[in-house]
């Protein structure tokens, strides 16, 4: 199975083929590099950028203003925020000409910890995104996902900001990619630039077949009656092994991949938390002002009377980054551990 | 205008005493139109502003010699095709040359929900019009210059002759997305055709730019990316429309930036916020063109003022019917976040 770096690559391919895009472009995008996790390898469409994240976004919306569809990238979202101003613009351009004009555009950044990226390669962007109106960001959690996310994200006809958590960018996934080979060995072959001199290389794309995840659609990974637990990107794959290690306690959580966090899909989040009574929501960006806090605002003004237990939300710590070392890491972000105990607090917990 | 290229002839740009006035008298009355037709708009949107009809202006008196033959010397359509503006917030004199109705800007003066750039959502002069590739201006003084590279990539990659204007004070060269401009337009090997203006007024606000920045020229900072620069006095209309005129056919024909400075005055302060008064001192482009005409004898005094008195009396009336113009709905705050497939 491709994993989530390969699957965005083919969704690109499948993109620059079949739906328009004309550009993926940003810092060491292009040839040689492809990417610096490789997920713009191959890719006709792709340039290299100057080092300059402001005319990243600033290019891909005037490209997009000229009926260009254009796929941007930041290499980490922790470089993404001098372009915040610029980000708000392409959020707002539509409303502030009253629908005069639109920018089709994708822009893609690595986002959270877990490759012991230290204080500036570790970052999350969905909290700050979210105070961005205008965009439509979506993060995925699984390489078909990605795929499916990315397939609309190019087609639709505003900004999408399309979130990567990049410590699962080199993770298999267990559904295939539409089109790809069964054995992973030929993909790679057919599709990963060879290391060393690649000035020749080209890749030989697997027929590739379209698969839309609709944006601001959730996905209920893990059916239970005990608990809700909503969460997306990184986090949802640690809130899917904590709860298949705690059914065995009799546990049973509902695990709620989010997908879409703007528009989300807040009907799969009010049809789980009627069932169960009680909800834990789980992201890695900082606490404070968190995307999670909103969703549990919701919660308890729409919800407040359906539920058992208060509802509960683990993030990362209010700090001004994640630090290199193990440790340091471990105590800034959630890990597995930390999910499970959430988990089984709420569980326990009587109203 | 100075300028460095290739070995190019020289364009005599700067007319010699005794030859004329260097352009034809249609394009000399309709420019002398054009400007004072701007320049009574301008001064209608303060009188609104001050009479409660509005909350806030910000335009451009005295920008209009440079300003007028921007806008007459573009190639007016939507698409690649034809040139994109990416303009800042003292631009209506180079609408008002496109063809725009100045009723418009009134409509966004006084926020109505007829405000064909923002139904009631933006200040004045935030000019928006996409049937005419005017890409919408914004409040920051400076996101122009780093989004302009971007239409005119596709422009490049389009083929034809149509290019990209982006325009901005020269307060705004401070800004990073100066330097941006700079760099994305001149990629080796994928130099784009632009053409990048800085209309110099020599403020930012109430801030002397003699005090914030030591570059003797802002055309010079084009020199260093081996772009060709110019730079000409903005309150010269003749002068403006000539270098104007050498630039965008280099541009066009070239496929190439051109950073261009202009001189301009800012003749009634930087907005509302700093009163909106005549500011002494400041060359008056529309009185000096106006002397030149009579004095060449172009147009007399009697037609100007004939001109002047036609404008103000029209769009009087239309600042009027404005007033009775319903406001926008609350909930139109819902309208237009997306764009949806039809």
């Amino acid at each position: 199975m491709a994993n989530m770096a390969q699957a965005v690559r083919m969704a690109l391919h499948y993109a620059e083929e079949n739906l328009g895009v004309t550009d993926v472009f940003g810092e060491d995008v292009g040839p040689p590099l492809g990417g610096v996790f490789t997920a713009t390898q191959g890719l006709k469409t792709a340039w290299n950028s100057p080092l300059d994240e402001r005319g990243i976004i600033g290019v891909a919306m005037g490209l997009a203003m000229a009926g260009q569809r254009p796929v941007a990238e930041i290499q980490f979202c922790d470089y993404i925020y001098n372009t915040i101003d610029l980000l708000k613009i392409a959020g707002n351009t539509c409303w502030c000409t009253n629908g005069d004009w639109n920018l089709p555009m994708v822009v893609k950044t690595p986002v959270g910890s877990g490759i012991r990226g230290s204080i500036y390669h570790s970052h999350s962007f969905d909290a700050t995104a979210t105070h961005i109106p205008g965009w439509k960001i979506v993060m995925p959690s699984t390489p078909l996902d990605a795929y499916g996310l990315m397939l609309s994200a190019c087609q639709d006809d505003n900004p999408v900001l399309f979130l990567e958590p990049k410590a699962l960018l080199r993770i298999k996934g267990d559904k295939p990619i539409p089109g790809e080979p069964a054995d992973e060995r030929a993909l790679s072959k057919m599709i990963d630039a060879p290391l060393g001199d690649r000035s020749a290389w080209k890749p030989d794309w697997p027929p590739l077949e379209p698969y839309f995840v609709p944006l601001g659609k959730a996905r209920v990974v893990r059916e239970g009656t005990t608990l809700s637990v909503v969460s997306y990107g990184r986090m949802l794959p640690l809130c899917v092994r904590a709860a298949a290690a705690l059914a065995e306690t009799g546990i049973r959580a509902e695990v709620i991949d989010l997908r879409s966090l703007w528009p989300y899909d807040w009907e799969a989040i009010r049809n789980s938390v009627e069932k169960t009574g009680k909800v834990l929501f789980v992201n890695e960006d900082t606490e404070v002002t968190n995307f999670g806090e909103h969703l549990l605002r919701r919660t308890v003004e729409e919800l407040f009377y359906r539920l058992l237990a208060p509802p509960r939300l683990l993030a990362g710590k209010f700090v001004p980054g994640i630090g290199l070392a193990d440790p340091l890491e471990a105590a800034s972000v959630p890990q597995l551990s930390d999910v499970t105990e959430a988990i089984r607090s709420l569980a326990a917990e009587q109203a | 205008m100075s300028e460095r290229g290739p070995s190019r002839p020289r364009p005599q740009l700067v007319r010699a005493e005794g030859e004329g006035l260097g352009v034809d008298r249609e394009l000399l009355v309709r420019m002398h139109e054009l400007m004072v037709k701007a320049r009574v708009l301008e001064e209608r949107l303060i009188q609104m502003y001050k009479a409660g009809h509005g909350y806030f202006w910000i335009g451009g008196p005295g920008e209009e010699a440079f300003n007028v033959p921007l806008g007459l010397l573009m190639k007016r359509g939507q698409g690649p095709a034809y040139d994109y503006l990416h303009g800042h917030y003292r631009q209506s004199a180079t609408l008002l040359a496109l063809g725009e109705e100045p009723v418009g800007a009134l409509r966004q003066m006084k926020n109505t929900a007829t405000d064909p750039y923002s139904a009631g959502r933006n200040f004045a002069g935030h000019f928006t019009k996409r049937a005419w590739n005017i890409a919408p201006i914004t409040s920051p003084i400076e996101v122009q210059y780093v989004i302009a590279p971007g239409t005119a990539m596709a422009q490049k990659r389009f083929g034809g002759d149509g290019i990209t204007i982006v325009t901005g004070g020269d307060a705004g060269t401070a800004e990073g997305d100066f330097a941006s401009c700079l760099v994305w337009s001149s990629r080796p090997g994928h130099e784009l055709p632009i053409l990048i203006i800085v209309t110099n007024n020599r403020w930012g606000i109430s801030t002397a730019a003699s005090t914030q920045q030591g570059a003797k020229s802002l055309a010079d900072r084009g020199k260093a990316f081996g772009m060709r620069t110019a730079s000409v006095d903005g309150n010269d209309v003749v002068g403006s429309y000539l270098a104007l005129k050498e630039a965008f056919t280099y541009v066009r024909t070239e496929r190439k930036p051109l950073l261009l400075e202009a001189m301009v005055s800012r003749l009634y302060g930087h907005s509302s916020a700093s009163g909106a008064n005549p500011v002494a001192g400041e060359v008056d482009c529309i009185a000096t063109f106006e002397e030149q005409l009579e004095k060449g004898g172009i147009l007399t005094r009697a037609a100007m003022t004939q001109v002047r008195e036609r404008w103000t009396k029209e769009i009087g009336e239309a600042a009027r019917r404005v007033r009775e113009e319903p406001m926008p709905a609350p909930e139109s705050i819902w309208n237009n976040i997306y764009k949806e497939r039809s």
